[in-house]
């Protein structure tokens, strides 16, 4: 099977979001589609899976131009997609989640028949390697089997051509290498398989054609045996990107920040963070890796003050800071970029102005007494639009309708523009494009260089790794490791990453 | 505006954004104004098919040239019974007095994330406080007035406190407590009507003492001595209320919290902000000026207080507010065109013998109408705000 996205273009009020594309996957070949977020990749695989309708151009199959007007029809065409976040029942087993909606029925329709659908489901878990148990109950399940699961439901409905949407973002290092082993089998079965990340070194490691889409418009394909990953990422950005993060060595001062038997309970009692003892310096970086739901958010929301400390104590510069409030933090010249910056870092509904003024507002300048100093605010907010290189139009604009890397741009601009202690940045690179993580890695580094203490949270080993001088690795609420970045590497951290004791034994 | 930044991200295209945003901010503030006044377009001409409905005689005979003399006669009757003389400006002030204050209680708890429905018993408390005030003291009226009022605010502030209170330490729904304080507040006005320090002396329905002359509102059009014309200072203090309400919201400190924790808590906590102060606060204020709403009726229009005083202020209030979009200009033109309508619409039962529930259709129908922008924009072709589209493909962090 052969499909072909044949110049494709999809208008939005005033965007342009897909631009005469033209793509094209046959069975056993990976493509890889690259692109920053906003290139429109989303897109095009919303009108692929028939979610939109685009303006021009055609979808063939084999040859055929087809018509999708739902997912339904993309799906009866042999399409599947594995979407980033799994649309699974967390109650129901492996078996029940991939019949949902075909499901094999006897006595003339009425009877669920689960058992032909188990068998159904172990077959095809025992031909592509993925080793799943059709009874297993999916909130038992690790991440990366989830995922498999998915994958299964993908092949049940025949798909012929697979689409992955940033599918490693949510997996561990070793559970990549356990997804691309699946992804090879199939495209030994003649599967077509399209995967969209942008994670540069995955692409070349995985594809066999490389397809890069830029404001829109594919730029250019690559071939992954001979193309480097500056290369693409210049193809990607349109301009050289430094990948590496530049950095002197470091000298490390006295301790800012020292957590002591620190630990974190859910309402029920049930322990987050489990006894974690913690020192950041000044001038150095500390990079908290650990995949996603390991403690690492608890962590943070309870040193800032979002979460209540059960035990232990938090020192700054020597001073008991255990039960202090965000405010209080704030005070003390504590910076915090947050995890979720749609969430908790912005508020979409404010413009540029009044988001730069969301943490500061209360104490001069911006405010003395009962008001707020509007015409300061929009004066602090306009140096830090220029300092911060933040693309606008005006500070007057809705934080809402700038892109991610610029709502990340507004909070670090908020955050660090002023006189720190500590810097504590969760995820300051989550999901936004190559030249505002190049921009944001700068400043974190710029920040330590004048003295600061750094702490960064990322579930992205990569920029742990490009940004840390010590790695602590936190797994199941504990501290399995702390390392210096200069004697540790990938491998070892991923192992650690995955539960220290059992792989690194 | 949603579809650009699903996809097409404007920091993309830097060259392109100036343009682009400035566009979009220009649609919205279009939309701003023109969803409103389309909304009242719309109901009046839906409210035209059902003038011409009542009319059944006419309707019977076919007489379709009679059937839209009547139509014609109600909608000229309702401005020109406005608006057309004093007397008629004076009861439309009269009736957008207390729904301007009911109306920013409703706003100023909205913009706070926090839906007030309590507006009612808000004014319960005031107008009570306030009449005890005016019926006790008798001192001169530059002091027993602003005593009145501040008690109304006072009254009607700890009114809504209790509701944010309830929510801040327990996550009592406000909807709920709100109807609950509303039924609460009746009927302990119809309770405290009834006992001795307040009922008037020999009268057996529960009617309050009368507030003395010196303790009411000054009459607006004090160089007239006509009798009939009702509009007082409260119309001032309203307006008064609108512009402390700008001010909240646009300059003080407290305000921007308000606006914060209102529109995403998670962030206003993440700033140091207090949820649990704020949510106290935020109704607090708003029973504050429900409260002064209730003071104005008592002090001002009535001279007394009744089991009824409040009436459907606090309900009508919210349409209000939503006509209004919770700003407070936008709130003050909202009240003035309900008391348009109502002050209109009894001269309009006078003289053309259409009904004055005929009102409360518009009334309703321009509700109707701002409530469902979706529908005002297909019956006028207008563009939509953002993406219809509900199941989209979820690019990360986007």
């Amino acid at each position: 099977m052969e499909l072909e996205l044949r110049g494709i273009t999809k208008r939005f009020p005033g965007v342009v979001a897909n631009d005469d594309v033209n793509l094209r996957v046959r069975g056993g070949e990976v493509l890889a589609l690259v692109g920053e977020n906003g290139a429109g990749k989303s897109t095009l695989m919303n009108v692929l899976y028939g979610l939109y309708k685009a303006d021009e151009g055609e979808i063939l199959i084999d040859g055929v131009p087809q018509h999708f007007t739902s997912p339904r029809d993309a799906i009866a065409a042999g399409i599947g997609m594995v979407h980033q976040h799994f649309m699974l029942v967390p109650v129901f087993t492996v078996a029940e989640n991939v019949v949902m909606g075909v499901e094999p029925t006897s006595l003339g329709g009425i009877k669920l028949d689960l058992a032909t659908a188990r068998e159904q489901v172990r077959t095809i878990s025992e031909q592509y390697g993925m080793h799943l148990d059709p009874d297993a109950v999916i909130e038992d399940m690790p991440v990366g089997l989830q995922q498999r699961v998915e994958i299964i439901k993908v092949l049940f409905r025949h798909a012929k051509i697979v689409v992955f949407d940033e599918p490693t973002a949510v997996l561990t290092p070793q559970e990549i290498d356990d997804f691309f082993v699946i992804v090879e089998s199939l495209k030994a079965d003649g599967k077509g398989i399209v995967f969209i990340t942008h994670k540069l070194r995955e692409a070349i490691k995985v594809a066999d054609r490389i397809e890069v889409l830029r404001r829109g418009k594919t730029v250019g394909d690559a071939d992954p045996k001979t193309v480097k990953d500056t290369e693409l990422a210049e193809m990607m950005v349109g301009r050289p990107v430094d990948l590496v993060v530049d950095k002197a060595q470091h000298d490390p001062g006295d301790v800012v920040l020292e957590l002591t038997d620190f630990t974190v309970r859910d309402p029920s009692g049930r322990v987050l963070v489990d006894h974690v003892d913690l020192q950041v310096r000044a001038g150095e970086i500390v990079g908290i890796a650990g995949v996603q739901g390991n403690g690492q958010t608890e962590l943070v929301d309870a040193l800032v003050g979002l979460r209540r400390v059960a035990d232990g104590t938090v020192h700054l510069v020597g001073q008991d800071i255990t039960v202090a409030n965000p405010r209080d933090m704030h005070r003390h010249g504590v910076a915090h970029i947050p995890e979720d910056r749609q969430r908790e870092g912005i508020v979409k509904d404010f413009d540029i102005t009044e988001n730069l003024a969301l943490t500061g507002y209360y104490a001069p300048p911006l405010s003395t007494g009962l008001t707020i100093d509007w015409k300061a605010a929009r004066t602090t907010a306009e140096h830090l639009v220029e300092q911060f290189d933040i693309r606008t139009p005006s500070v007057d604009t809705g934080v809402g309708t700038l892109s991610g890397g610029n709502q990340q741009k507004v909070i670090v601009a908020r955050e660090l523009s002023r006189d720190l202690q500590l810097a504590i940045a969760c995820q300051p690179t989550r999901g936004i494009d190559v030249g505002s993580i190049e921009y944001i890695h700068e400043r974190i580094v710029a920040l330590r260089d004048a003295g600061v203490a750094v702490l960064v949270v990322s579930t992205e080993l990569d920029e742990v790794m490009a940004l840390a001088d010590r790695v602590v690795v936190m797994y199941r609420g504990k501290v399995v490791a702390d390392l210096p970045r200069a004697s540790t590497n990938h491998n070892e951290v991923g192992l650690y990453m995955a539960g220290a004791k059992e792989s690194a034994a | 505006m949603t579809a650009a930044t699903v996809d097409g991200s404007p920091a993309a295209a830097p060259e392109q954004k100036p343009k682009l945003v400035a566009f979009f901010d220009r649609i919205d503030a279009y939309n701003n104004l023109l969803l409103p006044v389309l909304a009242i377009v719309s109901a009046l001409i839906v409210g035209a098919f059902i003038i011409g409905l009542t009319d059944i005689d006419r309707l019977k005979e076919g007489d379709i040239g009679g059937i839209l003399t009547t139509i014609k006669d109600a909608y000229v009757a309702l401005p020109t019974g406005a608006l057309g003389s004093l007397r008629g400006i004076s009861e439309t002030i009269v009736s957008a007095t207390p729904l301007i204050l009911a109306g920013l209680c409703f706003a100023v708890a909205a913009r706070s994330g926090l839906f007030n429905i309590g507006a009612t018993g808000q004014m319960f408390a005031g107008g009570m406080a306030s009449v005890w005030v005016g019926f006790t003291m008798d001192g001169p009226g530059i002091v027993q007035v602003p005593l009145a009022l501040l008690a109304g605010i006072v009254a009607g502030g700890l009114w809504g406190g209790i509701v944010g209170l309830l929510k801040a330490r327990t996550g009592a729904h406000e909807v709920i407590t709100t109807i609950m304080t509303n039924y609460i507040a009746g009927l302990l006005t119809l309770w405290l009507l009834k006992t001795e320090a307040f009922q008037q002396p020999g009268k057996d329905n529960p009617v309050s003492k009368t507030v003395s002359d010196k303790g009411r509102l000054p009459e607006l059009f004090f160089w007239s001595d006509d009798p009939s014309l009702r509009a007082h200072w409260g119309f001032l203090v309203a307006l008064a209320g609108a512009v402390f309400m700008w001010w909240l919201f646009e300059r003080s400190k407290i305000g921007f919290e308000l606006r914060t924790f209102g529109s995403n808590a998670d962030a206003a906590r993440y700033a140091g902000m207090k949820p649990a102060t704020l949510t106290t606060l935020a109704m607090f204020i708003a029973g504050g000026l429900a409260g002064l709403g209730g003071a104005t009726q008592i002090i001002g229009t009535q001279g007394y207080a009744t089991e009824s005083f409040a009436g459907s202020i606090g309900f009508d209030a919210i349409a209000v507010a939503l006509l209004g979009r919770n700003k407070p200009v936008g709130i003050v033109f909202a009240a003035f065109l309900f008391g348009i309508l109502e002050a209109g619409g009894r001269k309009m039962q006078l003289e053309t013998d259409i009904p004055l529930d005929v009102v409360l259709v518009l009334r309703a129908l321009i509700v109707l109408f701002i409530a469902a922008p979706a529908l005002t924009r297909l019956i006028w072709r207008l563009k939509s705000e953002g993406s219809t589209s509900v199941l989209q493909f979820r690019g990360w962090g986007a």
